[in-house]
């Protein structure tokens, strides 16, 4: 039996390869070539970059990403270095993702585990409908984010826009600037220890030394998580 | 799903390359558009007295010398024999007319006597072109490429509410050297619509964003600048928009209170470019020192030719 060799490195060029062709490979040939670092080169905001990913092999996108990047990933970490579009890390499962300048819409949503962390801005409905990622945004976050929120934990070291965390379930928020309005049922609690110790854990894997003393903890209220049939319909 | 694009020569010496830089942004916005494409361009602007007037006709083989002979028998000037100033400037089923008639006295005399004519716009600066067909067939058809001037709004179209016409391509005009492109769709074009007519606002066809073309350009005409009829348009115009709006020096950007539909922005020291996704903007000379930002929803971007 030989030993195989698991670092070789292998590139991308999608100025002369497909997305479908680089994907193709990452789901089917990646293993079986005992590779664990891919570059990817010239992305000039394709879509679907490194989607699907079920395997510990670590990815560096050299350029701006288009929608649905690093989506659905299991095991992978994979770095953007620059601006991704609509989608980053959808419905993530596990590993992390990290973009290096800022998230268009809908950064992580749905996403059931590992981290995303955004060292720029990321745009409207960060978050949203999330089911267990973490996400470490560096700078502001959009209106809407966390809407409808079930699990993990959304960290924004920057200001949050209009109706953080509407209709949120048990995902927790951090906000650390100026928050512009709560949504629906969102509200905003005291700071216990336990908070600090896992916001200190995510800062720290995010690579940003804020003090979880400066942040505020918003969760939800839980009154929408039963039929009131004497509310009206006003919320 | 649309896709827009926009660009502004902010560097004098590229004006001539405007054409030449915005199709790579049109054909990668093929993707999101593939039914029809349209350009609106903005070049020097006429003097004071005449006017430019973008026709479109039916078909390609178009007979345009009647419509010169005719033009010139109508406008001619009795004086000395010759329609003053007249010019026309064909390609294919689209032609430029410029002259110095007045723009109602045109627009009534070209429906009564070519009703199969459409005049696509009016004014000093902008020439239009539109036409169904994937983005990079149209760009090729009318030479997209070897356009000049200061700045341009273009658009690639997959329709969802009206049909896949010429008529219905974007951009779409009202008024004098203003245009609009629209990514999304308006819920209420019919109470708009309802809204303008009684004021005497002709409709050329029921596509929404035809609709907010005109809202916008009635409260412009009404003395509101840009940011007041922006805001109006707010309260009034329902729907999911990013609209990407000409006037004769400048562009003008703004996307709706949700940010349902994108927008991105590359500014250097030579020009601005504005689309729905960067994948357009790519291929831009030095767009990876531009500064790259993304729209705000609810506000209004404008940029200034200088």
């Amino acid at each position: 039996m030989t030993a195989r060799n698991i670092t070789e490195d292998k590139a991308f060029d999608l100025a002369q390869t497909s997305v479908r062709e680089l994907n193709d490979w990452l789901h089917n040939g990646l293993q079986d070539d005992g590779v664990s670092h891919v570059d990817v080169l010239n992305p000039e905001g394709a879509h679907n970059i490194a989607v699907g990913i079920n395997a510990a092999v670590t990815i560096d996108v050299r350029g701006h990403a288009g929608y649905y990047c690093a989506g659905m990933n299991k095991f992978a970490d994979i770095t953007i270095h620059g601006n991704v579009g609509w989608g980053v890390a959808e419905n993530m499962m596990s590993g992390s993702v990290r973009v290096k300048g800022f998230a268009s819409e809908a950064a992580g949503a749905t996403g059931h585990g590992g981290l995303l962390v955004i060292e720029g801005d990321a745009s409207l409905r960060c978050g949203i409908s999330m089911k267990g990622i973490d996400i470490v945004v560096g700078g502001r976050v959009g209106d809407f984010s966390a809407f409808m929120a079930q699990a993990g934990t959304l960290v924004i070291c920057g200001d949050a826009g209009d109706a953080l965390g509407d209709s949120i379930y048990e995902a927790v928020i951090y906000v650390r600037g100026e928050l512009k309005s709560l949504g629906a049922d969102a509200q905003i609690e005291p700071m216990s220890d336990q908070d600090k110790q896992k916001l200190r854990g995510l800062l720290q894997r995010a690579g940003f030394d804020h003090a979880p003393e400066e942040f505020k903890r918003v969760a939800s209220g839980r009154t929408l998580y039963h039929w009131n049939a004497d509310a009206n319909q006003e919320y | 799903m649309c896709g827009i694009v926009g660009l502004l020569i902010k560097n004098p010496a590229m004006r001539g390359q405007l054409g030449a830089l915005m199709v790579p942004m049109l054909v990668q916005m093929g993707a999101r558009g593939p039914d029809s494409a349209g350009l609106a361009v903005y070049t020097d602007e006429l003097p004071e007295g005449e006017r430019k007037f973008s026709l479109y006709a039916p078909d390609w083989n178009y007979d345009w010398s009647a419509f010169e002979t005719e033009f010139a028998k109508r406008f001619v000037d009795t004086a000395s024999g010759t329609a003053g100033g007249m010019d026309v400037a064909i390609i294919g089923n689209h032609a430029v007319l410029t002259c110095d008639e007045s723009v109602a006295e045109v627009r009534r005399w070209v429906k009564e006597r070519f009703p199969k004519l459409h005049v696509l716009s009016a004014g000093r600066s902008m020439d239009i072109y539109k036409d169904t067909g994937h983005p990079s067939e149209v760009a090729q058809r009318y030479g997209f490429d070897s356009l000049a001037g200061t700045h341009l709004v273009g658009h690639t179209r997959m329709a969802t509410e009206s049909a896949v016409t010429p008529a219905h391509a974007h951009p779409f005009t009202a008024g004098e050297d203003f245009c609009l492109v629209h990514n999304g769709s308006l819920s209420n074009p019919n109470s708009i619509r309802r809204k303008l007519e009684p004021l005497g606002i002709k409709f050329e066809t029921d596509n929404d964003t035809e609709a907010a073309t005109r809202f916008l350009e009635w409260r412009l005409r009404e003395g509101d600048d840009l940011e007041t009829a922006v805001q109006k348009g707010f309260e009034e115009l329902d729907g999911f928009y990013t609209f990407l709006m000409g006037t004769r020096d400048q562009l003008a950007l703004v996307r709706d209170a949700f940010g349902c539909k994108p927008a991105i922005v590359a500014e250097t020291d030579d020009y601005v470019a504005i689309a729905s996704e960067f994948r357009s903007l790519a291929k831009l000379p030095d767009v990876k020192n531009a500064k790259l930002f993304e729209p705000m929803p609810h506000e209004l971007y404008i940029w200034k030719v200088q």
